[in-house]
């Protein structure tokens, strides 16, 4: 019942995930951040099986600030989601693979360009115009299918959001304790506040 | 070479030499100069940079003074060559801390483990010793007292207030060891590097770096334009105190060349 986002508009990607951590039927902790910067304009949100993640994730961190303090350049958000591609593909073929998903959320700030990479955990890896993983995908794509297009701008953006989390809300059987988001802009990664006090009744 | 002692490394020489760390030293003092100095909330390296040829790419070529992590600045003296691959070490091990432990290195740290790689190299077989000396500086995560460490080919590692490396090194420390003063604030620290380094600088702000390091924030590199204007009121406060020396006469002011290294502002 992870839940995890990613939407691009004109100049921004917001990424987006729940905050509940989860253990079989229980929940841990309502304030879980389930993202990772890699360098000053990519954040990858991952969810999956406990441990990988957070092991990939600081993994993947690990090596991207090391290019960045290598090369004094950062590496680009689809040079990114390449390397973690072969990192991932590596350990799936490997006696014990990481069982972790993906989303990518990149600006490049010198062509202004948006971008968002959705990832599997068999590696499967696709550009995306937004994305989401587990169960987000059944409520929230149709949604996304209907309103989104590229030029929105960040207010819209925040529109349609607020409309996938409301339908998620709606209609998942467990509470996910709202969600985390986060944008990536010209000016780097920032939180966004985000109001889940609002109670969502089914029909 | 001088008896055979100095062929296989880490071998000692009947008087308790390794001469090969001796040479390493050697190499060092051929280097152009760094200079590292502490203020009371900053931390300043400054370096000599080698005069370019006329056809070479200034702008990327790279830098005698490096960043192992965002907190962590190092300048180095001695071969170019070795010091790339000792940062690079060093910016591994930086990441790597990062990822084991989830904090940042502490200067001590990677002080102590850049110093712990060259010692390596002066001990084991069909290696030769790094042949540089590294300035070290940064500030510990979550902590404002600046640090400044050294570190040199045998292995040894130690902390200063200020401190050069490299070409002249001597001339420059006993300039430092004169003038540094506790405390100092960001206009001095900045004006006493510059200083230290135009005693062995002749040609003046463009062969000059300058790296600023300030708690928390990321390392900033002085532009030319003010390592300029640093040399210039430096140069003007020379005559000026060399009239004085003089007095009786009116100094002759706004005579062209001012590269003052007169006799009298040695003392």
């Amino acid at each position: 019942m992870e839940v995890l986002l990613g939407i691009t508009g004109k100049d921004f990607t917001l990424i987006a995930c729940s905050k509940a951590a989860m253990r079989g039927a229980t929940i841990l902790k309502a304030s879980d951040d389930k993202t990772r910067s890699l360098n000053k304009h990519t954040l990858m949100a991952f969810s999956g099986e406990a441990g990988d993640t957070i092991q990939f994730a600081e993994y993947i961190q690990a090596n991207a600030q090391l290019y960045s303090m290598r090369n004094g350049t950062d590496l680009s958000p689809s040079a990114l989601a390449h390397f973690i591609r072969g990192e991932l593909a590596s350990s799936l073929r490997s006696r014990k693979p990481y069982n972790v998903n993906l989303l990518l959320g990149g600006f490049d700030p010198i062509t202004g360009k948006p971008s968002l990479y959705w990832m599997d955990y068999l590696a499967a890896l696709t550009a995306a115009p937004y994305a989401a993983h587990g169960y987000a995908q059944y409520y929230c794509l149709s949604i996304l299918d209907k309103h989104h297009n590229p030029n929105i701008d960040f207010e819209q953006g925040m529109k349609v959001l607020r409309m996938c989390t409301d339908e998620l809300k709606r209609r998942l059987p467990i509470d996910f304790k709202g969600m985390l988001v986060k944008v990536i802009d010209k000016d780097g990664i920032r939180e966004v506040e985000y109001n889940d006090d609002a109670r969502i009744a089914c029909p | 070479m001088a008896s055979g002692y100095d062929r296989a490394l880490s071998v000692f020489s009947p008087d308790g030499h390794v001469f090969q760390v001796e040479y390493a030293l050697e190499a060092v003092k051929r280097g152009t100069c760094a200079v590292g100095v502490k203020g009371g909330d900053i931390v300043v390296l400054g370096c000599e940079k080698r005069s370019a040829m006329k056809l070479q790419d200034t702008r990327i070529t790279p830098s005698k003074l490096g960043l192992v992590d965002t907190h962590v600045c190092l300048a180095f003296a001695g071969l170019n060559a070795d010091a790339r691959i000792l940062i690079d070490k060093a910016r591994l091990e930086a990441q790597s801390h990062r990822l084991t432990v989830e904090d940042p290195v502490s200067i001590e740290y990677i002080t102590k483990y850049v110093a712990g790689v060259q010692q390596r190299y002066t001990q084991s077989g069909g290696v030769r010793p790094f042949g540089i000396s590294t300035l070290i500086v940064g500030f510990d995560p979550n902590d404002k007292t600046p640090r400044l460490y050294q570190t040199e080919p045998s292995g040894i590692f130690s902390a200063w207030k200020a401190n050069a490396i490299g070409r002249s090194s001597k001339t420059v420390r006993e300039f430092l060891e004169r003038n540094h003063k506790d405390g100092m604030d960001r206009e001095a620290t900045l004006k006493l590097t510059i200083k230290s380094l135009l005693e062995v600088v002749q040609t003046g702000a463009k062969n000059i770096e300058i790296a600023i390091m300030a708690p928390g924030k990321q390392v900033e590199m002085l532009p030319v334009e003010d390592i300029e204007a640093y040399v210039k009121t430096i140069e003007q406060e020379k005559v000026e105190e060399a009239a004085k020396k003089k007095s009786g006469r009116t100094p002759g002011t706004g005579s062209a060349a001012i590269l003052t290294r007169g006799p009298d502002d040695t003392a």
